[in-house]
This record gives C-alpha cells, sequence and structure tokens, in this order.
C-alpha cells in the first residue's frame, strides 16, 4: 500500500540552514547537506528545501546545495522559492533536484505551470499555496465548508490575491501541476496544528496528492493531518529540527495508530 | 562501464550518482559509440511518453538501444524507460514505442478508491514491491520492500511470464520486469535510498 509521507523542510539562505537545526553529532549544523544526511538515517520519505535567498545573484547557491546533496543523499529533493522561468527548472533537475515547488510565478502567470509541466511532467511541478482565512465575499468557492474561505498569499506571506485558495488548487491541477504544498498561514509557526479544514477542503477538492504544511507541533497533528485533514504528505520544520521527535519516533507512532508508513 | 543514455530528458544525475556511491563507474552520454562500448546500459526517463520517444529518435538512439538489447548486455529501464520498452503507450494519444515488451501502457483508471477515499493520480511516493520472480537485482532485498513511486501510467505486459514484482495502488500493476538480459522498473531505484541502491549494485554486478 502507499504509505503516507513524511518531509522534513529546510529553510536555506545563501547556502546555508538558517532557523537553526540543532542535532547532536552533527559536525555543521548550518550545511544543508550534514542536515539532509541526519534526515536520510532517520528515515525521511523526501526533503524540501526552501531557497529565501534574498537577491538573484546568491541564488546559484542553492545549485551548489542540490548538487552537494545528491551526490550522497538517494531520495527525492524538491526546492522551492525564487523559481521563474524553465530555465531555473532545468538547472535544478539537472543538479538532482526531483521537484520544483511554485507559488507566485504560478499566481503572476499560471500558463507558465502549463508550460513547465509540459516541459518537464507534472510529476515534477509542485504548486506551492500559502493560504489566509479570509473573511471577503469575493474569496468564495462552493466547495469550502459554510462561512469559511481561504484567501491565495504571493511573496513569502506578504501580498494577498483575492484568490480562492480551493479554486487555485482545482486550477492549477487543470494546469498541470502533479502536486499541491498546502500551506496555512493562520498556523504556521503556532505549533497548534495544521489548518485540518483548509487541508481536507483542498485535498477533497483535487485528484493530485496535497502535503499539509504550517502549525505542527507535536505526533498527533501529524495523525489528523493526514487522516481528518487527507492529507498525503505532511511537511514539518522545527519539530524535527529541535530534535523534539525524530522522523522513526514520528513514523512509529503513527503506524501504532494504523497509518501506512515507510519505516 | 555503465552508460546512461541521455536524451535530453530527466535528472540523469542521481541515477550516475547512485551507481558510484555503490562501486560502479557511470557515464551519462548520448554518443552511441559509448553506449555501444559500454557493459551495461540504463535508459532513464521522465515527462510524456511522446516527447521521450521523439527524443529518442531525434538523437539517433534507437538502433543502439535495439543492438545493446540483442546483443544481450545488461539493460535496465527506468520509469518511463521502462514504459518506453512496450509496444505502445495510450498516453496523449496512441503512441508506438521500442516494442521490445510486447504490451501496452496505459493510463490508472479514474475513480480507484481506497477505504472510501479516492485515490490520487499520479501514484507518488513509496509502495511496496511484492515480488513474483528471483530477478538477480533482488538477490537479498527483503520481501515487499517500499520503494519509490511517482508515475500516472503503469505498463501491461501482454506476458506475465515477465513480471518480476506487482505493486498494489487501486489495481495490481507490474512494477518491474525481467526478460533475459533485459530489466525495467516502474520505481526509481536511485531515489529509494538503501534498497534501491542495493539493486543498482546487483544491476552492475551482473557483468
Amino acid at each position: 500500500m502507499l504509505a503516507k509521507r513524511i518531509i522534513p523542510c529546510l529553510d536555506v539562505k545563501d547556502g546555508r540552514v538558517v532557523k537553526g537545526v540543532s542535532f547532536v553529532n552533527l559536525r555543521d549544523a548550518g550545511d544543508p547537506v550534514e542536515v539532509a544526511k541526519v534526515y536520510d538515517e532517520q528515515g525521511a520519505d523526501e526533503l524540501v528545501f526552501l531557497d529565501i535567498t534574498a537577491s538573484h545573484e546568491k541564488r546559484k547557491t542553492i545549485i551548489d546545495v542540490v548538487m552537494r546533496t545528491a551526490e550522497q543523499v538517494f531520495m527525492p529533493l524538491t526546492v522551492g522559492g525564487g523559481i521563474k522561468n524553465l530555465d531555473d527548472i532545468r538547472n535544478l533537475l539537472k543538479a538532482g533536484c526531483d521537484k520544483v515547488s511554485i507559488n507566485t510565478t504560478a499566481v503572476e502567470n499560471p500558463e507558465f505551470i502549463k508550460e513547465a509541466s509540459e516541459r518537464f511532467g507534472s510529476q515534477c511541478i509542485v504548486v506551492a499555496i500559502d493560504a489566509k482565512r479570509s473573511q471577503k465575499p469575493e474569496v468564495r468557492s462552493q466547495n469550502n465548508p459554510p462561512g469559511i474561505s481561504w484567501e491565495v498569499y504571493t511573496h513569502g506571506g506578504r501580498k494577498p490575491t483575492g484568490i480562492d485558495a480551493v479554486k487555485w488548487a482545482k486550477k492549477m491541477e487543470e494546469y498541470g501541476a502533479g502536486e499541491i504544498l498546502l500551506t496555512s498561514m493562520d498556523k504556521d509557526g503556532t505549533k497548534d496544528g495544521y489548518d485540518i479544514e483548509l487541508t481536507k477542503a483542498v485535498s477533497e477538492a483535487v485528484t493530485i496528492p496535497v502535503i499539509a504544511s504550517g502549525g505542527a507541533g507535536n505526533l498527533e497533528h501529524l495523525y489528523d493531518g493526514l487522516t481528518k485533514g487527507k492529507a498525503d504528505a505532511v511537511l514539518a520544520a522545527s519539530i524535527f529540527h529541535y530534535k523534539e521527535y525524530t522522523i522513526r519516533e514520528a513514523k512509529e507512532f503513527l503506524r501504532k495508530k494504523g497509518v501506512v508508513v515507510r519505516l | 562501464m555503465i552508460a546512461i543514455i541521455d536524451y535530453g530528458v530527466g535528472n540523469l544525475r542521481s541515477v550516475q550518482k547512485a551507481f558510484e556511491k555503490v562501486g560502479h563507474t557511470a557515464v551519462v552520454t548520448s554518443n552511441p559509440k559509448d553506449i555501444d562500448n559500454a557493459k551495461a546500459v540504463v535508459l532513464p526517463g521522465v515527462g510524456a511518453f511522446a516527447k521521450c520517444m521523439n527524443n529518442l529518435n531525434e538523437y539517433g538512439l534507437v538502433d543502439i538501444i535495439y543492438k545493446t538489447i540483442e546483443k544481450g548486455k545488461p539493460f535496465l529501464g527506468i520509469c518511463l524507460g521502462m514504459q518506453l520498452l512496450f509496444t505502445e503507450s495510450e498516453e496523449f494519444g496512441i503512441h508506438k514505442g521500442l516494442d521490445i515488451i510486447k504490451g501496452k501502457v496505459k493510463r490508472f483508471p479514474d475513480g480507484m478508491k481506497a477505504d472510501d477515499d479516492p485515490l490520487k493520480i499520479p501514484h507518488m511516493g513509496w509502495n511496496n514491491l511484492n515480488i513474483k520472480k528471483a530477478a538477480p537485482v533482488l538477490k537479498d532485498v527483503s520481501d515487499s520492500p517500499f520503494v519509490y513511486f511517482v508515475h500516472s501510467y503503469y505498463c501491461m505486459p501482454e506476458d506475465n511470464g515477465v513480471i518480476a514484482a506487482s505493486t498494489g495502488y487501486g489495481i495490481e500493476f507490474t512494477s518491474m520486469l525481467w526478460k533475459d538480459n533485459i530489466y525495467a522498473t516502474q520505481f526509481h531505484p536511485e531515489k529509494s535510498q538503501e534498497i534501491g541502491l542495493k539493486m543498482l549494485k546487483r544491476f552492475g554486478d551482473l557483468f
């Protein structure tokens, strides 16, 4: 049976892990490759690098990170952040990356998702959606639970778009996205669990896999995201970075509760 | 030396690095001579069937693939590289493949369910191999290991005898085949951590 995936996410700036990672016995906690190796040993199912490098000139540092990681870690790698054109995608794939995650560029130019999925295949095009609860009457969709809607934000959560998140996810699926990485801005950083209603609404609206993100603070939250939220995978950062739990512990917990995981 | 056929699609670096990790030299090449000189040949591939088939023709690589297989050299198709070996695919219309393995490539049927929840397509993530045949590359591989998949189409060989392993996702589909010197995997051994590396090592050990 297809296993539910546990995906640690690393924020990378100018080629270094930021927001801090504290593992024991790690020579260099700032080196993404070292951190990737630890997650590999713990049995992570995939790895996401979020490139938050501000300047365009330093963008090639993420290529170097991918190249060095792909030499040592043999699991799927996704890179998100700052992807603007087909060349950006081609360069990442050539370096050893398997999927790219696209957010702002998809909103600015939805056709880009069509072009990218036709050129490289849907399997490597992930559309990232940052969504926030909204009271705006125009941000509505029939799929939403009564009285709730979510608005899509771009530019790292700074810019509202007026687009309904559930509708947007369906549109991106039509345009060829192979997967949705769904982050709740309301929950991100709170450690009180994923936005289950959002996750469920999007997961039921599309037929492509959905990765829940934003808010995981304990193992029960992972379980809820995968069961109540119907997500196909869960992404988490801090609960793994600060060794509150290892990936293996998370998987053992989920397996005991009846979730199919790879152990 | 192992030749990994480069025909302008996908991430070939991971395949090469995976072979190097287990001690086999591998080159990424689109030169038929290099491919002819190699002891074993790998056909990787991601993306759309028709585009990959077109690229193989444009790069002038079809003949060398037939020749490699006729010579009895170990040959490994990965993901779309497995599908290309078949007679035809129904991805975006009917397209002819290499016809080395008789059979069709079909899309997962719509409306597949597990416990009332619809199954997502692509089939993406880690799923089990149900081993049917003791293929040499599966030596020392424990029963029903998890390997990494990402695909929306699957292969249906006419002859069930070529099926080395199958996997359940709504239906039971062929996830690995073995016929004489030809091996092919629907999953990505180069992305399947230790278990995938072990298979690549065994493949490289065949010659």
